[in-house]
């Protein structure tokens, strides 16, 4: 729109007078109504001077844009190449299939004693932290949702507050301190609470929200025909919420699965670590680095994430609640 | 049927409904909380004497903390991190992303915002070894492109390294937030800005950020949040070498745990938890003014 000729649109010339008038007008003008003023006002050229200028300006916007956009996709794609490169430059001498290369690599990754365990254990912890956040968050938002209780929101707040305060960078010491206490070190449990319980308060506050939208109409009919709580729980709310539970299982998986810090300090047996764990060992053991294992184990221990985001996204439109990430 | 309580559920249900997850909250994220405060006025030490019988030094920790020249460099580089990975990096190039993107949609939208999101959902141990490799010393990526070998970034500059590895990490967030805030900044006020000869500058300071400062407040405040507490700079550098990328979170890790030092560790931890609270309790305040405000 910027190299059509503008004064097409305000075919007299401008005059100061008008211009005030013009800009007043607009109260979203804000304060560059001062300096379009003077430059209105000093130096009014030519139409056909300003239409040059015009487009000068333009091709120098787009060329700017394009650099940017050029030097920001190699910014983010460079260190990301060796992920898909790596895994068939393992062999560089080799020029032969690349169905070969995979097969090489794969036999490394199960040579490696902790590799593939590795991401049985990410699914455990995962999983179960998954499934412990979605049934207790659900039930509490529900009773949150359906009962009155006094304090109930500034509960919620404190909660969603302390979540986001108590990290593990900050909680480090007494966590660790916590699971010695409760033998919970080199157990899969442990990581599972641990991260539970950061995540809950989250979860809680985004299914409340979905509860709250549902009507309650037809629990009260449900219930003039005798169904109990605990049923109209089943077979009422959760089909309807449906889409939350899937939202936050998928959140909670996520987290867990990339989570490093806490299974990093509550685990100790590589043969309990999850995927997050064996891959940092990997590359910081002593001696060379084995790169066909490092690049076969990162990417697959990186496509559950990855399709999962897909998926939530296509499916649901997922877009990340605004203090929700880790 | 109180129109209060619909599936009947009473008072007593409910309180049961909610007290597993409360439980849960309670013993790993509300008590840990307060143990640090404990713990940081003893001398707790992972083994030895002092592991068996801590004693109670009172604020012993915070003043030899604030003596101890290795903190003090841990929090001015902590300082420099969320500053320059955060608050300039990931908000600056996660708005210009965000504005010169907007409103065109096609492939070369979708490229970028797919890597720049994928640098953003992959897992941090992946993202990590990305990174040792693009800066390896002898045969990393950049030292090829910039026919540089043998140039060690990560032991000659470390802290350029992750701050430039946190912007690479976290932009995403910026990114999508900026990019749902512009949607929300009318194009017929930018088109009339524009035909009045307004600079891009201009139609920034003056359109722009005027409809988007609530978003603006929000973003700093989270990245900033997290950039403090990020964890993944210890897998590339671990807070060497000696220490010159040792921010915070990394110090408590090493103090703490890898050096036995709990109850210092903890003391460490609890000024961490203080910062956090600042960071949420405006973040918060902030939230609350703008759903009252929306329906007051």
């Amino acid at each position: 729109m910027t190299r059509e000729e503008p004064d097409q649109h305000h075919p007299p010339p401008r005059s100061e007078g008008r211009g005030r008038f013009w800009t007043e007008e607009r109260p979203q003008r804000g304060t560059s109504e001062d300096a379009t003023r003077e430059d209105a006002a000093s130096r009014r050229p030519e139409p056909r001077e300003r239409s040059e200028r015009n487009q000068t300006r333009h091709a120098l916007a787009t060329i700017g844009r394009a650099t940017f956009l050029a030097v920001v996709l190699g910014f983010f794609s460079l260190p990301l190449l060796w992920l898909a490169s790596a895994p068939f430059d393992a062999h560089p001498s080799i020029t032969t299939s690349v169905p070969e290369f995979t097969l090489a690599n794969f036999r490394s990754l199960l040579d490696n004693p902790y590799a593939l365990s590795s991401l049985g254990n990410s699914v455990i912890q995962a999983g179960g932290s998954a499934a412990l956040v979605v049934v207790l968050a659900a039930l509490a938002a529900y009773a949150l949702s359906r009962v009155r209780v006094p304090g109930r929101d500034a509960l919620l707040y404190l909660l969603l507050l302390l979540s986001s305060v108590v990290t593990g960078t900050a909680a480090m010491v007494p966590l660790f301190e916590l699971a010695t206490r409760l033998n919970l070190i080199d157990t899969h449990l442990g990581v599972v609470l641990t991260l539970s319980g950061g995540l809950l308060p989250a979860a809680i506050f985004i299914l409340k929200d979905f509860m709250d939208g549902t009507p309650a109409s037809y629990e009260e009919s449900a219930r003039v025909f005798g169904a109990s709580p605990l049923q109209i729980l089943r077979h009422i709310v959760i089909p309807l919420v449906r889409p939350g539970l899937a939202t936050i299982a998928v959140w909670a998986v996520a987290n867990v699965w990339g989570s490093f810090l806490q299974p990093f300090i509550l685990l100790r047996d590589p043969g309990k670590s999850p995927g997050a764990v064996i891959l940092y060992t990997l590359y910081t053991e002593g001696g060379a680095p084995r790169l066909d294992l490092i690049s076969t184990f990162s990417l697959l221990y990186s496509l559950p994430v990855v399709v999962m985001y897909v998926f939530v996204s296509r499916r649901y439109g997922f877009r990340f609640h605004g203090g929700i990430k880790r | 049927m109180s129109p209060a309580d619909p599936a009947g559920l009473g008072r007593a249900r409910a309180a049961g409904f909610v007290l597993p997850a409360l439980v849960l909250i309670g013993v790993f994220l509300v008590f840990p909380a307060l143990w640090t405060i404990y713990l940081g006025l003893t001398d707790y030490r992972l083994t030895g004497l002092a592991a068996a019988d801590p004693q109670v030094v009172g604020l012993g920790n915070y003043t030899s903390a604030l003596e101890d020249e290795r903190f003090r460099n841990s929090l001015w580089l902590t300082v420099q991190y969320v500053l320059g990975s955060a608050v300039v990096g990931q908000a600056v190039l996660g708005f210009a992303l965000a504005w010169v993107l907007r409103n065109r949609p096609g492939p070369v939208k979708r490229v970028v915002e797919g890597l720049v999101l994928l640098a953003w959902i992959l897992p941090s141990s992946v993202v990590a070894f990305l990174w040792i490799a693009l800066l390896d010393r002898d045969a990393g990526t950049l030292n090829a492109l910039l026919h540089t070998p043998g140039f060690a970034w990560l032991l000659d500059h470390p802290m350029p390294s992750i701050i430039v590895f946190n912007v690479w990490r976290g932009t995403a967030f910026s990114m999508m937030l900026y990019g749902a805030a512009l949607e929300n900044v009318p194009p017929s006020h930018l088109e009339t800005a524009r035909l009045a000869g307004a600079s891009t500058f201009q139609q920034l300071r003056d359109v722009v950020l005027p409809r988007i400062k609530g978003h603006v407040l929000t973003n700093l405040l989270l990245i900033s949040l997290w950039t403090f507490n990020d964890f993944t700079s210890f897998q590339i550098t671990a807070g060497g070498p000696e220490g010159r990328s040792e921010i915070l979170p990394v110090y408590i890790y090493n103090v703490a745990l890898s050096g036995g030092q709990l109850g210092f560790g903890a003391a460490i931890s609890f000024l961490v938890l203080l910062v956090n609270l600042v960071f949420a309790f405006v973040y918060l305040r902030l939230l609350r003014g703008r759903r009252e405000a929306v329906s007051p």
